[in-house]
């Protein structure tokens, strides 16, 4: 017995594959049929055969916790659950060869290209239903067909940009197009992610393995729509339908990795037929987008009436030629199951010649001769609904029985799309520690570039989760994997990242939509709030159990102040605390392209803690103690926000909002408690949730009094949680905002931060009453109000 | 006959918007050989910052208009003077409703007027099974196409009653249909949707009627605000018929044509979208006067 070169062994490899066995009637991706594994598996498999078992359990731990860190996941929508889950990562490659690969490319390639000869015709003259080879009734009827777009030619001369197919391998061996993805393909960025873990996993395998990088596709891209959108300061951004999206991660994954703003609908507003984003520095164009959003909802005035996720007047813009959407809307058209009954036509018609690389057999029931077909051979169908866009295992029904095949066809054969139920081929994933074979197709995409369709080199595998290799058991669910493309030279192995910086993707200085700044602004408010509700929480508990209980007066005051924040004392961990921070959560995913993954993080955790200390915690101590764990989360999240994010505008406006409610909370808190006629022990308790107890003692060599409690809390400029310290702050902040002018005149909001400090600071702890903490709060308000019509509406 | 027309539509909002847009369906349509528009004009308050023209897939004249910040109110008048040029209907040169199918599938044409678009579900018409045998019911008793149009629009004049209170401009169509009452909108989408389960093309049309009825006849309903009725493709030779339920009549000189669509929500008067706080009201007011010497 010869070792390999990776130090395997014959019988490694024969005890890794000892309980692989791939069904009949489909081919294998791993063994041939020779029985012997493929040459392209090889140096993988080899590999994989060398490895100790609790090694590629602690690697594929690794690959894990990088899609845990980088916080990939996918958002379901079902009646169950519409929660966020983890993303389902099979640590099991799938290995295409170069020359297998290069096909499928061309085929794709030419489709690609088929589909935008169609859509082009559907959208302008119609020759193709004038002159018989498609249906009018299946335009006429099909919801994706937008008639406000028909005449309406693309600025950028192209309907389609960036497009996916699902393929799958038959029974043959001959691959076959699954499904079309035109209308705002999602996966793209997912399929990155997979490539960064699989990495982690197999980090020496694939440095041997001469696997095609995908790094060059995705700059190709942004590098064309860069150019798409024209010499000027015009800016091209990704429009995603907002965090319920159930692939939002991936907009904004992609807007990172990009460098382009990711934007909602509020987010722009058209001007004289310009899309424009609203900005903290005002207006400014935008002139391609990047549409995660399908075509139905993105101008309420001329398509979906009913949408709120859209831009009014968008059309318009696209109209006159001012802005290029990718794909164009309507493309969603050729996503229609139906049509896939015509390409085979249309592919003679258009281009001369059979399709390179043909999609499943169709039928549409529209039709005497295919409806007869249907009623006549309903073994071994599925069938969809005609109009049905959905990827194949989404839309098509299984387990209809010959019969209601039969009568539906007969009630309304327009309706329907019949389709062969293909079998595909199966490809190895773990599971309990044994690869087994388990059916497999393949998504992949294509980009336009200055130089045409490129296709990114792997994309990623959707493995079905039972041995059955019928197409609609990928129904039930299933695994993603990463697919290598293997080249046949392996001396021309090129790392997988990038090494030389110029090919780094690299983001550009974006101005700030306001709807950004409005939620970092209120981000940081509602964390601070939690924060001094937290800390007043805390000492309220821990002074239930060594007075006279809650009747005390100082505790019958906490009460009523904490009642102010709507929380209940009674509750160890009152509800709205939980809802304060839900609030705070949902601020930080709608910024989730500018926000750090691990300030998400970090919250998530703030959120299960709290969860779970509500379950536990009882009044008292073991409640303070609860207030004390949920601190130390608190000061992780500021910790990461004030310590590691990048000066930005945006950390400026979350700074602000910071700065506003710790001086707000302060103020309510000194009026509550160090009024003259508080209650006793209010003072002692100011300084205890001011975090101020230590340096009270030092500065001040009496007890506690209520001079000495203003000066330290309100007055002094050194005092990090004093109320004058937020304002010297906020001054700061708003030198470096939009607006300050050269000369820097003052605005309404520097003149509202100047009238509120000066309220303050010419007082001293003497004068220093309740009334004057009054009117700082409502100048504070006039503070927020004033910033939210500069910057955030 | 000639008419000057006059429509207001009026919008108040509890609060300021801050800015609006608006895409208007409101300029009566020119119809070579059957409708003349001799002059018209559109104001619109406040003055808008944009206005664009231009005309809808349908072939209905549209204006979109950008509206300055803020405002509490805003208004749309046009107001136009229409010659009305529809006689009577020829003979009956409709086939029968088993033809219908093969004379349909024989347009290969997506041209605005090809019947394909007003043959499936749209927006505001769905598949309803109840008014599917309703239709059957009426259609049984016709030998021709244009007969079981005017069947059927005369059988839902007679079993709805007209009542504003009944719905509102959102009601779905089954809600109309299972009532059997409603305003001049729900009858257009309960005969439409009828008319399509039995397989004949069916369109929505908004317009005017005259408000003064000539002398010695009764007032039609619908006359003081905006009016809706139906348009029904009787095959190749016939084309396109127009009907109005709310007043079992077919459609000539009382009825002024603004807008050719599948259902309300292609040819709303005012599609609005503006960013303000509350709901707003809403008030139309219809003027449509017979030329004395016209």
């Amino acid at each position: 017995m010869t070792a390999g070169v990776d130090g395997s062994t014959g019988d490694d490899v024969a005890r890794l594959l000892q309980g692989y066995r791939p069904a009949d009637g489909v081919p294998d991706e791993l063994i041939g049929p020779d029985g012997a594994v493929r040459p392209v598996w090889d140096s993988f498999i080899r590999a994989l055969a060398a490895q100790a078992p609790e090694k590629l359990a602690a690697r594929i731990g690794q690959g894990e916790q990088y899609l845990r860190d980088a916080g990939v996941y996918f958002r379901r929508y079902g009646p169950q659950d519409t929660g966020q889950r983890d993303w389902p990562l099979s640590h099991v490659p799938v290995m295409i060869s170069q020359a297998e690969w290069d096909e499928i490319a061309l085929g794709l390639t030419e489709r690609a290209g088929l589909l935008e000869q169609v859509v082009a015709d559907i959208y302008s003259d119609n020759r193709l239903v004038a002159e018989g080879h498609l249906p009018a009734s299946l335009v006429a009827n099909n919801p994706e067909w937008l008639r406000p777009l028909v005449g309406v030619k693309p600025a950028s001369g192209h309907f389609l940009h960036f497009m996916a197919f699902d393929i799958g391998r038959g029974p043959t061996g001959k691959w076959w197009v699954l499904s079309d993805r035109t209308q705002a393909p999602s996966g793209a960025g997912f399929a990155l992610e997979n490539r960064m873990a699989t990495t982690r996993v197999y980090s020496d395998m694939i440095a041997r393995t001469n696997v095609a990088p995908l790094a060059g596709f995705f700059r190709e891209f942004r590098d064309r729509l860069t150019a798409l959108s024209g010499a000027d300061h015009s800016q091209v951004g990704i429009l995603t339908p907002g965090p319920l999206n159930e692939t939002y991660f991936e907009h904004a994954f992609i807007a990172r990795h990009l460098g382009f703003p990711l934007l909602q609908g509020d987010d722009l507003t058209v001007q004289n037929g310009h899309a424009m984003i609203r900005t903290v520095n005002g207006t400014s164009p935008v002139s391609v987008l990047w549409r995660r959003m399908d075509a139905g909802w993105v101008d309420p005035l001329e398509l979906n009436e009913g949408s709120r996720l859209g831009t009014p007047g968008l059309l318009r813009a696209i109209r006159a030629g001012h802005l290029t959407m990718v794909n164009a809307l309507g493309s969603g058209i050729l996503e229609t199951r139906a049509l896939m009954a015509f390409m085979p036509r249309l592919s003679q018609i258009l281009n001369g010649r059979d399709l390179r690389l043909p999609n499943i057999a169709t039928w549409w029931c529209g039709q005497e001769n295919e409806s007869a077909y249907m009623r006549d051979h309903p073994q071994g169908m599925m069938i969809s609904p005609a109009f049905a866009t959905a990827p194949v295992f989404e839309a098509a029904q299984a387990n209809l029985s010959v019969a209601e095949i039969t009568t539906r066809i007969q009630q309304n054969g327009p309706d329907l799309v019949g389709q062969e139920q293909v079998h595909l081929s199966t490809a190895p994933t773990l599971i309990d520690g044994a690869l087994v074979p388990r059916p497999m197709s393949l998504r992949v995409f294509l980009a336009r570039t200055a130089s045409g369709w490129k296709v990114m080199p792997g994309g990623f595998a959707q493995i079905g989760m039972v041995p059955d290799s019928n197409i609609l058991a990928m129904q039930q669910g299933g695994r993603v994997a990463d697919v290598w493309i293997v080249g046949d030279s392996r001396a021309k192995a090129k790392p997988i990242l990038p090494s030389n910086p110029a090919a780094v993707l690299r983001s550009t200085p974006g101005r700030l939509p306001s709807r950004a700044a409005d939620n970092l602004y209120w981000l940081g408010r509602y964390v601070e709030r939690g924060e001094h509700i937290v800390r007043i929480l805390r000492a309220h508990h821990a002074r239930l159990s060594d007075s006279e209980g809650p009747q005390a007066p100082l505790l019958q005051a906490s009460t009523a102040y904490l009642a102010s924040f709507g929380c209940d004392s009674a509750q160890p961990i009152p509800d709205s605390l939980l809802a304060l921070i839900d609030n705070a959560r949902t601020c930080a995913s709608q910024v989730g392209d500018r926000f750090s993954v691990d300030g998400a993080l970090a919250l998530s955790d703030l959120t299960r803690t709290l969860t779970e200390q509500a379950a536990t915690a009882l009044p008292g101590d073991s409640a303070a103690q609860a207030m004390s764990v949920l601190l130390r989360n608190l000061n992780g999240f500021s910790g990461l926000v004030h310590e590691n994010m990048y000066r930005f505008t945006g950390w400026r406006f979350l700074a602000m909002g910071r700065a506003a409610e710790r001086a707000a909370t302060m103020c309510g808190c000194l009026s509550a408690f160090a009024d003259p006629d508080s209650a006793t022990g209010g003072l002692d308790l100011v300084l205890e949730v001011g975090d101020s107890v230590m340096t009270h003692h030092r500065r001040y060599a009496i007890a506690p009094c209520r001079e000495t409690v203003v000066d330290l809390m309100a007055l002094d400029a050194l005092n990090p949680r004093g109320v004058l310290f937020q304002f010297n702050q906020m001054e700061t902040h708003l030198r470096h905002l939009p607006g300050v002018e050269l000369h820097h005149q003052m605005t309404p909001l520097s003149r509202a931060v100047l009238k509120a400090r000066t309220d303050l600071a010419l007082q001293t702890p003497e004068t220093l009453s309740t009334d004057v903490f009054n009117l700082v709060l409502a100048g504070l308000i006039d503070i927020s109000n004033q910033t939210s019509l500069a910057y955030l509406t | 006959m000639q008419y000057d027309i006059r429509v207001t539509i009026q919008y108040s909002y509890p609060s300021p918007a801050s800015s609006g847009r608006h895409l208007l369906r409101l300029m009566p349509r020119a119809l070579p050989g059957q409708q003349r528009v001799l002059s018209r004009t559109l104001e619109v308050t406040p003055a808008p910052v944009e206005q664009v023209n231009g005309f809808d897939f349908f072939g209905n004249e549209t204006a979109e208009v950008a509206l300055a910040s803020p405002h509490q109110e805003s208004s749309f008048t046009v107001k136009a003077r229409v010659e009305c040029l529809r006689e009577g209907q020829g003979f009956d040169m409709s086939g029968t409703l088993p033809g219908l199918a093969g004379e349909i599938a024989a347009q290969p044409d997506l041209t605005p007027d090809a019947p394909h678009h007003f043959l499936g579900p749209s927006t505001r018409i769905p598949r309803h099974d109840g008014m599917a045998a309703y239709a059957r019911e009426v259609a049984g008793a016709q030998t021709t196409v244009y007969d079981i149009v005017r069947a059927l629009g005369q059988r839902i004049h007679e079993d709805f009653a007209f009542n504003p209170q009944a719905t509102d401009v959102d009601t779905p169509t089954e809600a109309a249909f299972e009532q059997r009452a409603g305003v001049c909108q729900d009858f257009a989408h309960v005969m439409i949707t009828c008319l399509r389960e039995i397989g004949i093309p069916a369109a929505y049309v908004s317009g005017f009627l005259r408000t003064i009825p000539p002398q010695n006849q009764p007032r039609l309903e619908g006359a003081d605000a905006m009016h809706a009725w139906v348009r029904a493709w009787c095959g190749r030779q016939m084309g396109w018929v127009e009907y109005d339920p709310t007043n079992a009549v077919e459609a000539f000189n009382d009825h002024v044509v603004v807008a050719y669509g599948r259902d309300y929500a292609d040819v709303a008067p005012v599609k609005g979208y503006m960013r303000s706080v509350g709901d707003h009201t809403t008030r139309q007011l219809v003027d449509v006067e017979p030329l004395e010497n016209a």
